[in-house]
């Protein structure tokens, strides 16, 4: 469903990615792992085409994100996205910031939005908060609203940008059981994050990435498997975050 | 010691002399604000939209309009806007026209900082979920932006409703000038400018404290 052939990336004239090649299948859970500056997240917000890429091609259901014909905007739309800082609309409140889109960019009109919004906020287990402000909700759920939110688009994939990482350790665990959830339902999923547990609870694929290149593109089991395999930038990686 | 009597400072004072100017002063504070964040939001637009072509008329605008004294171009706009379209034109539109034209490139300057201090994540955001550069700016950016910059734009307003009293260059009846021709019939012009002073200060610190309330109304809690 998504597929990345040697995509490259230069920031003027650092290159901040390097012949990265990868796919998803539909169903798919992939987890993109690797020390900070590795071009993790450049590379899941290429996908979507919030960052441009120089070299390459990524082809997401079908369509070419470098074809001038494509509308990005309405792809862009059928792509769920997840930020590591939640990212909510802070000046809406939360019923609002899940109905906008649905109803600006899909043209749903405000009581589908509303009921389709609502049905998610409810998956996420927020219900009780559909009228409160961003602000006055705490970092988890900020973190769940905006699930919700990128769910309400009915994506054909969820793309997770460390969707963790920025939050108090208590809190993470919630946000975690919303994303295993999701996994379990059949969803597409590519997630960058630091969160090991997870990636071995649910994921299919892991991708290790270092200074730009994908090093490691393996299975699950064959990543959390036999050490002896894996390349020493991955043994070192793993020994590090799972000593915790 | 300065003797000073106020005995003239009635309601005849008021209705014959300033009322008029007063109004004036208001009106030309209210319609510049208006023009002015309107213009101003577009030649923000301008030069932040990245494309050379649109970018630098906007800038050379902005800064050809922050470099020169107001009373300049309010003289200048005067002589120059009748001889562009070939009949004269009253002090009154002139001085409304060069106040907008004026007020923009200063408001340009707010708006444009108003939408950088909103984060880049937000239009990230906005993006993913499939909006447009025009959806994210109107839905997103810039309802945030006026938020943020409330406190900015209303001191821009009151120094507006100061400069006003530049009118006097060409002639235009406002608030200042009402005291001035106050001051000459009753013979005590002093008195009158200090009234002049004590009625501009109670005006511009009741929009600061304005100002405040509303910003404590609207502040988008982060």
């Amino acid at each position: 469903m998504i597929e990345l052939k040697n995509v490259s990336k230069w920031y003027g004239s650092f290159q901040v990615l390097t012949d990265c090649s990868v796919s998803i299948t539909k169903g798919e859970v992939m987890v993109i792992c690797g020390p900070s500056g590795s071009g993790k997240s450049t590379l899941i917000k290429t996908i979507n085409a919030l960052e441009p890429f120089q070299a390459g091609e990524i082809i997401v259901d079908g369509i070419n994100l470098h074809d001038p014909k494509t509308d990005l905007p309405k792809l862009r739309a059928r792509i769920g996205m997840v930020f590591q800082q939640f990212e909510l609309f802070p000046h809406l409140s939360v019923t609002e910031n899940l109905t906008l889109a649905q109803m600006k960019v899909l043209g749903r009109s405000l009581d589908e939005a509303k009921t389709h919004g609502l049905k998610y906020l409810d998956r996420v287990g927020l219900i009780t908060q559909k009228d409160k402000f961003p602000g006055q909700l705490s970092g988890g759920q900020q973190q769940r609203v905006a699930i919700a939110r990128a769910l309400s688009m009915d994506p054909i994939v969820m793309l997770f940008d460390e969707p963790t990482s920025a939050l108090d350790p208590e809190m993470v665990g919630e946000v975690l059981d919303v994303m295993v959830s999701l996994a379990n339902d059949g969803t597409t999923m590519c997630c960058v994050t630091h969160e090991m547990g997870f990636a071995r609870k649910v994921s299919d694929r892991v991708i290790f990435m270092d200074q730009g290149k994908i090093i490691e593109n393996c299975s699950k089991d064959e990543f959390f498997g036999d050490p002896s395999v894996r390349s020493h930038r991955v043994q070192d990686f793993l020994s590090k975050i799972l000593a915790h | 010691m300065l003797s000073l009597d106020l005995s003239f400072y009635n309601w005849e004072l008021v209705t014959n002399y300033l009322l008029k100017g007063f109004i004036f002063s208001v009106q030309l504070t209210i319609i510049a604000t208006v023009g002015g964040i309107a213009f101003g939001t577009i030649l923000a637009l301008m030069k932040l939209s990245g494309k050379a072509l649109i970018q630098y008329p906007a800038t050379f605008y902005i800064n050809t309009m922050r470099s020169i004294p107001l009373v300049m171009v309010i003289l200048w706009f005067f002589l120059i806007i009748p001889m562009l379209i070939g009949r004269p034109i009253g002090a009154d539109l002139s001085a409304i026209i060069t106040f907008i034209a004026f007020q923009a490139a200063f408001f340009a300057e707010i708006v444009r900082a108003g939408i950088q201090s909103v984060p880049l994540g937000q239009t990230y955001a906005a993006e993913a979920l499939g909006m447009t550069y025009g959806q994210n700016m109107r839905l997103i950016i810039l309802p945030q932006a006026f938020r943020n910059m409330i406190p900015v734009f209303m001191t821009q307003v009151i120094i507006l409703f100061q400069d006003t009293s530049l009118v006097y260059a060409i002639g235009a009846y406002d608030l200042l000038k009402g005291f001035e021709i106050a001051g000459k019939n009753y013979g005590r012009p002093i008195e009158t400018y200090a009234l002049a002073a004590i009625t501009y200060f109670v005006i511009c610190f009741s929009l600061s404290r304005l100002a405040r309330r509303i910003q404590a109304k609207v502040a988008i809690i982060r």
